[in-house]
């Protein structure tokens, strides 16, 4: 029972960070209908701009460790935000009216430029950070000396986590930029009409997904306490699984389905095999596309002739 | 024109300006630090200020070269017909191109014959053509999308050389059985997708290729895990071994031997089993099944309503563009001699992809120039090993954006009224499935 609730921390845990990745993947979706392949790597860059800075501020002198992680978040989701403008600018949009396959393998070269640029840029070796967040609770003492943790850092990541969704639901249902980011998912050329700017709306989305992403990418550097240039891909099609998932073009569905997948990775790996977790995490997303393609919130959709 | 061009200066540089400006921001942090692991596990950083300058100025200088070629050659208009005296062009470079290369490509162990490394390259090189074009056949004719083509390149691999090391079965019994198995795989992978459709499509294929994959990486007492097979016997002529001994074919036919002889043996292998490939494929373009392939591109929705079962329409292409990438698997096992999960990741397939998409999807002749393009250009690049992938994502987004229809944009009707008359690709669905 100990055991079990400690894979549940973790596993909720592991979810949020898929989540947040996720919100990233279903807004894309939604609005543009494609799939961000570069989008895990947007992550990737996020958690490698949040180590540099990190590394930036305590040489400069600083040592309130909440005033670091606050500097860091901020530089964290500005600069990766505009990596993200930056590939919608240069890679998508060009492409806008293109036939359907063009984005996306578009996406997939961008996906490779951003993996392979920052392991010429930051080398192939696995970068480790020491532990920044110490300390935590035992919330149950086990008969067999088994205790149940929930360390302060994993209370920090599901609390960023609530927050930052519920700050972008806000966004998203009750701004103008909302409205306008809804208005183009339902009919782009209607938006326009209606005096929509179609691209700027596009390319915040892709702003507001990258800035997500880089707050998951520092999430995973602080809870895994390492970045690589290669943890972008796998992390990617798993949290594309929890937006599928939950239901592409749904935001509460996004940390759903993250949540989901990291509590199934979890209890696979607790209980099953670590080795085989991956392919877990894949057989469900070619489950979940078969049986139940429009997912758990979403809306299905219907073939027009 | 001059007049537009001059007042334009000032707008020119301002973008440029605010490109190098977006450059700055965005490589300040990845490129002006470098961070690195020491020995003890402490971080180290350094700056690289000078990578950066010059980084920001490049930028600079290439949104002004890119501007002014794009006031230059002013906007790409769309082109629905391929123009009269164009197509009569292409189609007699078309008619005259495939058998030169064709007659080159017989001769190329005769003129190369002692330069190993460029015989090595044109293997490499047929290899890719193979895969391109059974690729083809499931992204080109059937307009299915996938992304996960390597699992069956992978099957087709691990076929033969678990069969040939754990029973010595020879080449030429493994080779079918490798087509076989890899088809039955194509036909599992078939079977589940048959309702998905363009993105899902793809993005399922993609999970199975690295379930694949996964699961060869992790069975070690059946692969031998990360380490892979080794000792996989070479091929022989029908039983004759390529080798040194007695029993060999240089000793049988009396002269002296060489290991080029066995270059050359698999150089004809592999481009006996690529014609093999483009033949079928064409043929089977004339067959009904072909035609129910391009009409299932075009709009499922229509072929159902005229009565093609899609069921078995996509079925049969998912299995026999498989099967293509199990021979060319088969032929890769024995080729190395040695295989390891490390040659059937994602990049391979994307590899594939983009040498069909950039062949533009359906054309054969496309196919095989973009293969040679694109591994000859991997060659070029073979010295800056981590530079490869950059410049290959690059590649892949600058074709997208220039030719989203690829070297050859154009496509001869299979079916016509009176005269056959080549259209853009523009007018034709991929993808879809």
């Amino acid at each position: 029972m100990d055991y079990f609730a400690q894979q549940l921390i973790n596993g909720l845990v592991l979810g949020s960070i898929y989540g947040l990745i996720a919100i990233g993947y279903t807004m894309v979706y939604g609005i543009v209908g494609m799939i961000n392949f570069a989008h895990g790597d947007i992550f990737m860059i996020g958690g490698f701009i949040a180590l540099i800075t990190f590394l930036l501020l305590v040489s400069l002198g600083l040592t309130a460790i909440p005033l670091i992680l606050l500097l860091v978040l901020l530089v964290a989701m500005a600069v990766t935000a505009l990596y993200g403008w930056t590939v919608e600018r240069i890679a998508y949009r060009p492409l806008r009216h293109s036939f359907r396959l063009a984005p996306m393998l578009s996406a997939i070269g961008m996906s490779f430029v951003l993996t392979n640029y920052s392991q010429v840029a930051q080398g192939a070796r696995v970068k480790p950070v020491p532990p920044i967040i110490t300390g935590g609770y035992t919330l149950h003492e086990g008969a067999e000396g088994f205790a149940v943790q929930l360390s302060n850092m994993q209370i920090m990541v599901v609390l960023v986590t609530i927050v930052l969704l519920a700050m972008f639901t806000w966004l998203v249902s009750r701004t103008r930029l909302g409205r306008d980011m809804r208005a183009c998912e339902q009919d782009q050329t209607m938006a326009a009409l209606l005096g929509v700017d179609v691209d700027r709306t596009i390319s915040m989305t892709f702003v507001i997904g990258a800035a997500l992403a880089s707050v998951a990418g520092m999430m995973y550097l602080l809870y895994y306490g390492q970045v690589d240039f290669n943890m972008g891909f796998v992390a990617g099609i798993k949290a594309f699984t929890a937006a599928v998932l939950g239901g592409i073009g749904s935001l509460p569905g996004a940390v759903l389905g993250g949540l989901a997948i990291g509590l199934i990775e979890t209890f696979w790996s607790a209980y099953f095999s670590v080795e085989y977790k991956d392919v877990a995490a894949f057989s469900i997303l070619i489950i979940v596309l078969i049986f139940m393609p429009t997912g758990l919130l979403g809306r299905p959709e219907v073939e027009k002739v | 024109m001059q007049a537009s061009r001059t007042a334009g200066i000032p707008f020119i540089l301002k973008k440029a300006f605010l490109s190098a400006c977006v450059a700055l921001v965005l490589f300040s942090l990845m490129i002006g630090i470098r961070t690195e692991a020491g020995p003890d596990g402490q971080l180290t950083w350094w700056t690289r200020f000078g990578d950066l300058a010059s980084i920001v100025g490049l930028v600079f200088g290439g949104s002004i070269i890119i501007e002014l070629l794009r006031q230059w050659l002013g906007p790409i208009g769309a082109e629905k017909l391929v123009p009269a005296p164009v197509q009569r062009g292409l189609s007699l470079a078309g008619r005259f191109l495939g058998p030169a290369l064709l007659v080159f490509t017989l001769l190329v162990p005769v003129i190369f014959y002692n330069q190993r490394y460029i015989l090595d390259l044109a293997i490499l090189v047929l290899t890719y053509v193979m895969l391109g074009w059974g690729l083809n056949v499931v992204v080109g004719l059937a307009g299915l999308l996938d992304l996960g083509y390597v699992a069956f390149y992978a099957v087709g691999a691990y076929s033969y050389a678990l069969l040939a090391t754990n029973f010595g079965w020879s080449f030429w019994v493994c080779l079918p059985l490798a087509g076989m198995l890899a088809a039955i795989w194509g036909v599992m992978l078939g079977f589940p997708v048959l309702r998905l459709r363009g993105d899902y499509l793809a993005i399922v294929t993609l999970a199975f290729g690295e379930i694949i994959r996964l699961v060869i990486l992790n069975w070690q007492s059946l692969t031998g895990g990360p380490n892979g097979v080794s000792g996989i016997p070479r091929p022989t002529l029908f039983g004759i071994p390529l080798d040194n001994s007695d029993d060999g074919l240089a000793a049988k036919l009396g002269i002296d031997y060489s290991p080029t002889h066995r270059i050359v043996f698999l150089f004809y292998l592999i481009l006996a089993l690529a014609l093999l490939t483009n033949w079928v494929t064409i043929r089977l373009r004339r067959l009904p099944i072909g035609r129910a392939w391009e009409a299932l591109r075009e709009d499922e929705v229509a072929c159902r309503a005229l009565g093609i079962n899609t069921t078995t329409t996509k079925l049969t292409a998912f299995a026999t563009g498989a099967m293509f990438g199990g021979f060319a698997g088969a032929f890769f096992a024995t080729r190395q001699g040695f295989i390891s999960p490390e040659s059937f990741t994602f990049q391979e397939s994307a590899l594939v992809l983009a040498i069909v998409v950039l062949g533009g999807m359906g054309s054969q002749l496309g196919v095989a120039l973009a293969a040679l393009t694109m591994i000859g250009g991997f060659e070029l690049f073979r010295g800056l090993e981590t530079y490869r992938m950059l410049v290959f994502g690059m590649a892949m987004v600058l074709i997208m954006i220039w030719r989203p229809r690829g070297i050859i944009g154009h496509r001869a009707p299979t079916v016509y009224l009176t005269k056959a008359q080549a259209i853009s690709s523009d007018l034709v669905k991929e993808g879809h499935g």
